[in-house]
């Protein structure tokens, strides 16, 4: 059984603003039959304003499924359009704090519900490209159709090729098998072959790179993103380094924040442009986010 | 509030009397059945007994056809890759598309070795086409595997004719019968099964040990080389007290093959006939005139099955469902789709299974809640309209990226 939280359970159990709304004037259909999660979002809209005076929903789909609607339809009412379409998918998850990465994957649908939703309204038409693959690196939330999409549009060649590029594969390894196989049949497509052992793609941080060297870039990506935490009254400290993991102290206002996760996948980023490697960051506070510091 | 198991086809309680045979295994009879001394003797006397209860319950004409395993998928892979290894020059194997992963995983693992792997549809009901199956048996088949009782619907397939033709065409026959074994009589030294793969936990015995039957004078490779341990075909070490209680639990399912077969069953279709009476839009998948005794699959239509299940167990009761979110896959139970249950009827799919252990006043409690908890979820469902699916619900809700 899924380790729910609370919240997810209590969305899931007592759905707010569930059925149909009968004046609605912004309709988003979404989601896939197939994959057994889609959403209808409904939405009544006073044009003068471009406020949500009220949301509902209806879900053929799982737990996380209708608690995400119901979550999503309580997040953007008294919003105005343009700010409801910040929320992301990611701040749907932070408010039921949290949810597993395969429900993450495939059943978190908000944003493109509510793109629908907004296109609708304004008399749009809104299409998604998006394709889902079969998950394959459950640390991360990383699926087969983007593994296969960046080893083709950057030629890759090695595992760590991707976890470099993706994420997928840098956390408990068990996937490995799974990327060998797509490398196998993505290199195979431009007539090439997979070979075991074959060096990454990006050089490995610069030979001679001190752990002192290494730790000042490390200071200088957290200072340099100091000032904007500091803003809303939050701070960062670095606390130790042990090889590829980063451990952090988020503090102030910053700890425990809805947005915590996603502020450590930005910082996460950008130290893996700065250093040029793989890295994972972790903060002390366990339980604090699930997909940055993933510990299988 | 005692909870109520309707979910025996994924694990059984162990009975009582199977852990009281088990325990004095654990600290009195601690010895190795390899030693010479006393202390493995005894314990050597007690697997002798196991595999002899074993071979009852199977209808096997040899204990020495008994091999004692860790679990039914390690039965599985033994058979198959020893058809393998033991027919080097026979590189086709035929399955049905319906098997259990432990059988569907490693064909598909087979298949990037090199093997031809041929997959059996089956048609609406689950059923099997036996005359696509005879083209298919050439003397390319190495083995021929083909599960006794389906997992999720229960439906059955005509395993003992199967094997008489795949013997014919100079093939083995192995078959997956963790479902049907205790609930089902079995005759097997009447029948041409080569192999068939027994699993412990599936019959009131504990988790962790299995049984792969192999018929006598069947060409065998082992997958576990070492010592000489079930005669040198499953090398290792024992596992003596899930054994005997593995020995312990066959004797008892034996007795209560009648009841399984008669109270177990009449329990079964008065849930079944229950639900179906007061749920719209739900029908019983699989072929329920050629099933086990125990068990009911059901789609709800119009739902979701991990959110049915999430509501059962808010009320106590354990169940299983083909959805995809339950398995944290991007598709339904192949099951479903091979027997082309559409996807709004799929993912809704759940399966009751009870046990002896079942009784009238659990199945009259699920009968009154489920009708309740399909109607919540349906208030939810874009598809859904009052107490009906609204008309031509496919143009009525067609998501985006479906």
């Amino acid at each position: 059984m899924w380790d729910y939280s609370d919240k997810v359970k209590e969305h899931f159990f007592e759905p707010r603003n569930a059925g149909p709304l009968e004046d609605a004037n912004g309709v988003g259909d979404v989601g896939s039959i197939s994959c057994g999660d889609a959403l209808r979002l409904m939405l009544k809209v006073e044009p003068e304003t471009d406020i949500i005076l009220d949301a509902h929903f209806q879900t053929f789909g799982c737990g996380s499924a209708i608690a995400s609607s119901s979550a999503l339809t309580e997040m953007i009412k008294g919003k105005t359009l343009d700010e409801a379409l910040k929320v992301s998918n990611q701040d749907i998850a932070d408010y039921l704090d949290g949810l597993p990465p395969e429900k993450m994957h495939c059943s978190v649908m908000g944003r493109e519900a509510l793109q629908a939703a907004v296109a609708n309204y304004r008399g749009e038409v809104w299409s998604d490209d998006h394709e889902e693959g079969a998950l394959v690196c459950k640390c991360f939330a990383i699926d087969a159709v983007l593994i296969e999409d960046t080893i083709r549009a950057n030629n890759l060649s090695s595992v760590q090729d991707v976890t470099n590029y993706t994420k997928a594969g840098g956390g408990c390894s068990s996937c490995h098998e799974g990327i060998e196989e797509i490398l196998v049949k993505v290199m195979a497509e431009r007539g090439d072959s997979f070979k075991p052992g074959t060096p990454a793609k990006e050089e490995a941080p610069p030979a001679g790179m001190t752990n002192l060297q290494r730790i000042k870039k490390i200071e200088a990506v957290l200072e340099s993103v100091r000032p904007q935490l500091k803003r809303d009254g939050g701070d960062i400290e670095l606390l130790d380094v042990d090889g590829k993991t980063i451990y952090v102290s988020m503090t102030g206002a910053c700890a425990g924040c809805q947005m915590e996760a996603l502020t450590l996948q930005g910082i996460q980023q950008k130290l893996m442009e700065e250093l040029k490697e793989f890295i994972k960051i972790v903060p002390t506070k366990a339980g604090a986010l699930s997909r940055a510091s993933c510990q299988p | 509030m005692e909870g109520i198991y309707f979910d025996n086809n994924a694990t059984t309680r162990v009975d009582e009397a199977v852990v009281e045979a088990m325990l004095p295994y654990f600290t009195e009879q601690f010895g190795n059945p390899s030693s010479m001394h006393s202390f493995g003797n005894k314990v050597g006397l007690a697997i002798k007994k196991a595999r002899m209860q074993v071979q009852e319950l199977l209808g096997a004409e040899h204990d020495s056809e008994i091999i004692f395993t860790s679990c039914g998928t390690e039965s599985d892979s033994t058979a198959i890759l020893s058809a393998l290894k033991a027919q080097p020059e026979r590189k086709e194997i035929i399955t049905t598309t319906v098997e259990h992963p432990a059988i569907l995983t490693l064909c598909a693992y087979l298949e990037k070795e090199g093997y031809k792997v041929h997959y059996l549809q089956v048609d609406g009901k689950g059923r099997l086409n036996l005359d696509e199956y005879k083209k298919l048996l050439t003397d390319q088949v190495a083995v021929v595997s083909v599960m006794w009782a389906n997992n999720e619907t229960g439906t059955f397939f005509p395993v003992v004719e199967m094997a008489e033709l795949a013997h014919a065409a100079g093939a083995m026959f192995h078959t997956d019968a963790v479902q049907a074994v205790g609930k089902v009589p079995l005759n097997l030294k009447d029948t041409k099964i080569d192999m068939l793969s027994v699993s412990g936990h599936k019959l009131h015995a504990p988790k962790g040990v299995g049984v792969l039957y192999l018929k006598r004078g069947v060409r065998f490779r082992p997958l576990l080389r070492g010592g000489h341990q079930e005669r040198g075909r499953r090398a290792g070490t024992e596992n003596t007290t899930s054994i005997v209680g593995l020995g312990k639990a066959a004797e008892m399912a034996l007795e209560a093959m009648a009841f399984e077969n008669t109270e177990v069953k009449r329990l079964r279709d008065k849930l079944e006939a229950g639900i179906l009476a007061k749920v719209p839009s739900s029908f019983v998948t699989g072929n329920p005139d050629d099933r086990l005794p125990n068990t009911s699959n059901i789609a709800f239509e119009y739902i979701e099955g991990e959110a049915i299940l999430l509501l059962l167990n808010k009320f106590g009761i354990a169940a299983s469902s083909g959805s995809a979110c339950t398995s944290g896959s991007l598709e339904p139970s192949h099951v479903m789709r091979a027997m082309g249950i559409p996807y709004t009827a799929a993912h809704g799919t759940v399966r009751f299974s009870l046990s002896r252990y079942s009784t009238e006043a659990e199945v009259d409690r699920v009968i009154a809640v489920v009708p309740e908890i399909i109607a919540q979820l349906r208030k939810l469902s874009p598809y859904w309209d009052g107490d009906k699916p609204k008309a031509e619900p496919d143009k009525a809700f067609a998501p985006t990226y479906a």
